[in-house]
């Protein structure tokens, strides 16, 4: 009787252990099963998740109208800077999709894809651009029209963490670029502006959704430092806010990226290249302008010139590109660590 | 005259029994129960068909599928680990013995988030282990098997510091007479170990089951967070969250609770076994 009992319950957790092993075997295939369908992965930031849900699918349907072939596109969203860390760290993707230059440049240093990235796309690799605005309580209670604005007292301002944030960095240099213009070109006096800056922003989320969320879902602040595209989505999503256009911002540029040693390795590179050069296309610019992405195409534009007004922009030249800030401004010891938190 | 004390000290602390009561609620309330109560609130704000329509959405499937996996490997390392661990660091003393007792709560002291982050260090494609991984095409980060070890290293001391203990007060007496009355040495571990530790056992294996469907930080570190792929029930609450769906991220969220609630109930009913059977073994013994 012991025996039986003894045995029985061996046999038990034999079985059990066979079965968890037999699942997680099982599973492996299921990711490495890329025979038929074509796997495409689209690292990507974290505003972009409505866009390219849309845009995938629309693919996927085009690409398989035209060579019979199915492609699983999957995507992975995150702070810029951590995205380019994962697929530094070995996070195979296939195309990356990202807030700024510097974070694509990151991944090339690494060896992954060509230095000259940039050129292999119209605009840079940019498809669309973006800039920075600011998201008020509706009707902007706080009569907050432009940067300066920001610094009244009692003005709580919401906004990520530049160390972490692609959209955080382009809007500390829109704030930035601001007040360099404003005294002059005087770094000194953009510095105080910017420390005084900081010095009402209560909390820095990890990335721009993370932000967003602070302002809209748990209520907290008086002003919202974001992208356009996250702005119009929160008004979108049906909240009583309101979108204010700044005198001056900066124009963003989230550049695109086919990762040359994953699509190699995957054997993807044919569908990954169509799959960027496609967002080019009239369509695909009228998709990201419902998206509230602003269309490099002259003519979608225009036809969304009422969701997009003009505005004075300066570019990241204004800084001497990407690299240039990144050092100046976000690297250990940059501008940033000086002024936050001192 | 045994009784009197214990009277004494009811009535004196009358009031501050009841003041004591009422803090204890009010905190439980506050800080347990409402914040349960608005997970499931939230989950069903649109209903019975929005909560089903959220649980039955194909990423939610397969992060709920992912979860499982995860865990049920977990578990078989864990019992084997924890059984092995716990068998020669209580029944034999060594040099290092104390070393790794310590080593053994690592876990417990170091942050998941660092606990994934060395896995990335070790892994990943610029870590040590990394080139030749690549070179014979294993995916250990961003991959299942990274998330398995991630969720290991966070769970492993759960089942041995459970057992251990008990082992230690146990005592071997009952082992070596199987063996000096002929027992081999599996016969021993069928029957005699493995049943006198069967509910120290399973409450270890609850616990340690606990925390690895709950997990997020060691996981989102190595998992990738690819939507439908790499992400686990946390993660994907956490997802879902991002992408303004809050009915499917607090749906997903109140299947984890219940998971949570289901583990509290069988580790409640297990203690009461548990003490049950040990008081009957002390009074048998």
């Amino acid at each position: 009787m012991t025996k039986t009992t003894g045995l029985s319950r061996r046999n038990l957790l034999l079985t059990g252990a066979a079965a968890g092993l037999g699942a997680g075997l099982q599973a492996l295939p299921r990711t490495a099963e890329a025979a038929q369908t074509i796997k495409l992965l689209n690292v990507s930031y974290d505003p972009t998740r409505e866009f390219y849900a849309d845009y995938d699918a629309r693919f996927a349907a085009a690409w398989k109208a035209k060579t019979g072939d199915d492609v699983a596109v999957s995507v992975s969203n995150g702070g810029s800077g951590a995205q380019a860390r994962a697929v530094i760290s070995g996070l195979e993707a296939d195309v990356v999709t990202l807030a700024l230059g510097y974070d694509i440049d990151a991944i090339a240093k690494s060896g992954l894809l060509a230095a000259d990235w940039a050129k292999r796309l119209p605009n840079g690799g940019t498809p669309y651009t973006s800039t920075i605005v600011f998201l008020t309580r509706k009707g902007n209670p706080k009569g907050l029209k432009d940067w300066p604005d920001l610094l009244k007292p009692g003005v709580q301002i919401v906004a990520a963490n530049p160390k972490t944030s692609g959209g955080a960095r382009w809007s500390f240099l829109a704030a930035y670029g601001w007040a360099l213009k404003q005294f002059g070109g005087s770094t000194q006096k953009a510095n105080d502006f910017i420390r005084a800056y900081y010095k009402q922003v209560p909390v820095l989320d990890a990335g721009s959704r993370g932000a967003t969320l602070t302002f809209t879902n748990r209520g907290i602040g008086d002003v919202l430092i974001s992208w356009e595209d996250e702005a119009h989505m929160a008004v979108a999503k049906g909240g009583a806010y309101s979108i204010v256009y700044p005198g001056t911002s900066i124009l963003a540029e989230p550049p695109v990226a086919v990762v040359d040693a994953n699509v190699d390795k995957h054997k993807t590179r044919a569908v990954a290249e169509a799959y960027l050069q496609n967002l080019y296309t009239p369509a695909s610019q009228d998709l990201a302008a419902q998206y509230f992405y602003r269309p490099r195409d002259p003519q979608v534009l225009a036809k969304y010139a009422a969701t997009f007004p003009k505005l004075d922009l300066f570019t990241i030249e204004t800084f001497g590109g990407w690299q240039a800030a990144q050092k100046q401004f976000f690297a250990n010891g940059g501008v940033f660590d000086q002024i936050y938190g001192g | 005259m045994a009784k009197r004390p214990a009277v004494g000290l009811r009535r004196q602390g009358g009031v501050a029994n009841v003041i004591m009561i009422v803090v204890a609620l009010v905190f439980m309330v506050l800080f347990l129960l409402l914040p349960l109560v608005t997970v499931f609130a939230q989950a069903f704000a649109s209903g019975l068909s929005g909560y089903i329509a959220s649980i039955t959405d194909p990423n939610t499937l397969s992060a709920i599928w992912l979860t499982l996996i995860v865990a049920a490997v977990a578990l078989v390392v864990n019992v084997v680990f924890g059984l092995a661990g716990s068998w020669a660091l209580a029944r034999f003393r060594f040099p290092g013995r104390l070393a790794i007792l310590t080593v053994l709560d690592l876990p417990f002291s170091v942050s998941p988030v660092v606990a994934g982050l060395m896995l990335v260090l070790l892994y990943g494609r610029q870590g040590w282990l990394g080139p030749w991984l690549e070179a014979h095409n294993l995916k250990i980060i961003f991959a299942l098997p990274g998330m398995i070890i991630a969720t290991i290293f966070v769970t492993l001391p759960f089942v041995a510091r459970e057992l251990i203990p008990l082992m230690e007060e146990q005592g071997a007496d009952e082992e070596e007479a199987a063996i000096l009355l002929g027992a081999s040495g599996w016969q021993m571990f069928w029957r005699i170990t493995i049943p006198k530790l069967r509910w120290g056992l399973l409450y270890g294996v609850l616990l340690s089951n606990a925390r690895a469907m709950g997990e997020f930080g060691a996981v989102s570190v190595v998992s990738g967070n690819i939507l439908g792929l790499t992400d686990t029930m946390s993660l994907d609450v956490k997802a879902l969250y991002d992408g303004y769906n809050i009915v499917g991220s607090f749906a997903v969220a109140s299947l984890l609770a219940s998971l949570a609630l289901v583990t509290l109930v069988a580790k409640t009913v297990l203690e009461r076994q548990f003490l049950t059977r040990s008081t009957k073994e002390e009074v048998s013994a």
